[in-house]
């Protein structure tokens, strides 16, 4: 469970959020929403711990995060603006190291799954440097085929996709959300995870509100 | 078991990006080959002052080398994101940066190391000096990839980080540059290099130890 306590950030002097909580529990999804700008990135940086917030927690399991510390991090999946792909390596190297990196070995085998599933098959040995942005975008999700981290963090994971990526993605998503996984997220875009599975899969939202 | 291999991950990583990338792995190796080659050319066949200068050129030489390539240690995984994923992996981050500076030494710090034998030609260097450089450029090049490394990350996403790396990190490797080019000196005057080796040693040791935890405390600043 990933609990929120009054989490605040400022960005200069000015505040950015203020009084920010809220509990993901197994099996839930949350949607960040908000206008450019009111600091929903930052939110998920610090929720995943690459900033510190002004004041407030963040609890993995009732353990404050940085003290859950590998327990934590072993559970997380953050894909964040940048993709983390080397535009050197090709689609199954990029992801066979960051599925290491990430404390996961990936057979041959699962690494051409997870890259066919996402509709890479035939691409998996072209260097991602001469992809499409929506390649780039497919192979840094297919991230997400291979991972068996329970709390998934996506920033805007829906930018710069084609419908059937978009359905294959949502597919994903509410797989992940049916077998006890969490998943926070931002996006512009309404996304309905019930409809994807066919299943009563609610997605809630909560709404950041820029500080007065 | 699973930090060993994010270790070995990161390495191959960078190893194989230095591959595909021959270009900017070369432009270091070959500054230093056109630097330690220019001073016979432009001082002239008088072997006396060679021979005195030899140390002294080719530690400026590799020093200087090793900078150029030292800017581009933490950038790009800073601008692709890797840097982010290596910072929330569950393997502690010292550890991954350490692959990284292995990695970084491996392919700008031991050409160097291999090179310098057949520069040192050049200058008439004795076998016994030729094998102390070599040596001393083994025990040296590492401090400067790993001390280079603390600067590298602590000036990363700077404006104009390259110079104000130089300024940095270059008054460090100073006490590297005298104990490195003085153990040289030292052979060919027959004063043994023991204490220099020693010094030298005492450099890379404590080096190796804590670059690692002090470049992930300033990258987790730059990423913040």
């Amino acid at each position: 469970m990933l609990s929120v306590h009054n989490l605040s950030c400022q960005r200069g002097d000015k505040p950015l959020f203020e009084g920010v909580s809220f509990r993901l529990q197994a099996a839930q999804a949350l949607h960040i929403e908000g206008e450019n700008g009111v600091g929903k990135t930052s939110l998920l940086r610090i929720i995943c711990g690459l900033s510190a917030p002004d004041a407030g927690q963040v609890h993995w399991q009732d353990q404050p995060t940085a003290q859950a510390g590998e327990a934590f991090r072993s559970n997380l999946l953050y894909l964040g603006h940048h993709l983390a792909l080397k535009e050197d390596l090709s689609a199954f190297e990029n992801l066979q190291t960051d599925a290491a990196v990430a404390g996961r070995s990936l057979s041959q085998v699962q690494v051409l799954k997870a890259l066919a599933l996402m509709g890479l098959r035939g691409r998996e040995h072209l260097p991602v440097r001469v992809m499409s942005q929506g390649q780039k975008r497919r192979t840094a999700l297919a991230r997400l085929c291979v991972s068996q981290a329970a709390l998934w963090v996506l920033d805007e994971p829906f930018v710069a996709l084609d419908a059937q990526a978009l359905d294959l993605l949502r597919g994903l998503l509410a797989k992940h959300v049916a077998e006890g996984g969490m998943l926070l997220f931002t996006s512009h875009q309404k996304i309905d995870l019930a409809h994807a599975q066919g299943q009563g899969l609610a997605v809630q939202s909560y709404r950041l509100k820029a500080a007065a | 078991m699973s930090a060993s291999r994010a270790f070995t991950a990161v390495l191959k990583r960078d190893l194989r990006l230095a591959l595909r990338r021959k270009s900017e792995v070369l432009t270091a190796v070959f500054f230093f080959v056109v630097v330690a080659a220019l001073f016979p050319l432009g001082i002239g066949p008088e072997l006396n002052t060679l021979r005195l200068i030899a140390p002294g050129v080719l530690w400026v030489g590799a020093l200087l080398s090793s900078m150029l390539a030292l800017q581009r240690l933490f950038e790009a995984d800073y601008r692709d994101g890797s840097l982010e994923q290596m910072a929330l992996s569950p393997a502690p981050m010292p550890l991954l940066v350490a692959a990284k500076l292995l990695a970084h030494w491996l392919v700008s710090g031991l050409p160097l190391v291999l090179l310098a034998p057949l520069l040192g030609l050049q200058f008439d260097l004795a076998p016994q000096a030729l094998a102390t450089l070599m040596l001393t450029l083994l025990l040296g090049t590492p401090v400067l990839s790993l001390v280079g490394g603390i600067g590298a990350a602590l000036t990363l996403g700077v404006r104009g980080g390259g110079v104000l790396l130089s300024l940095l990190v270059l008054p460090l490797f100073v006490p590297v540059l005298v104990f490195g080019a003085g153990a040289v000196e030292a052979q060919v005057s027959g004063l043994g290099i023991q204490a220099h080796i020693s010094i030298l040693l005492a450099m890379l040791l404590p080096a190796v130890f804590f670059s690692p935890f002090a470049c992930s405390a300033a990258l987790r600043i730059a990423l913040e």
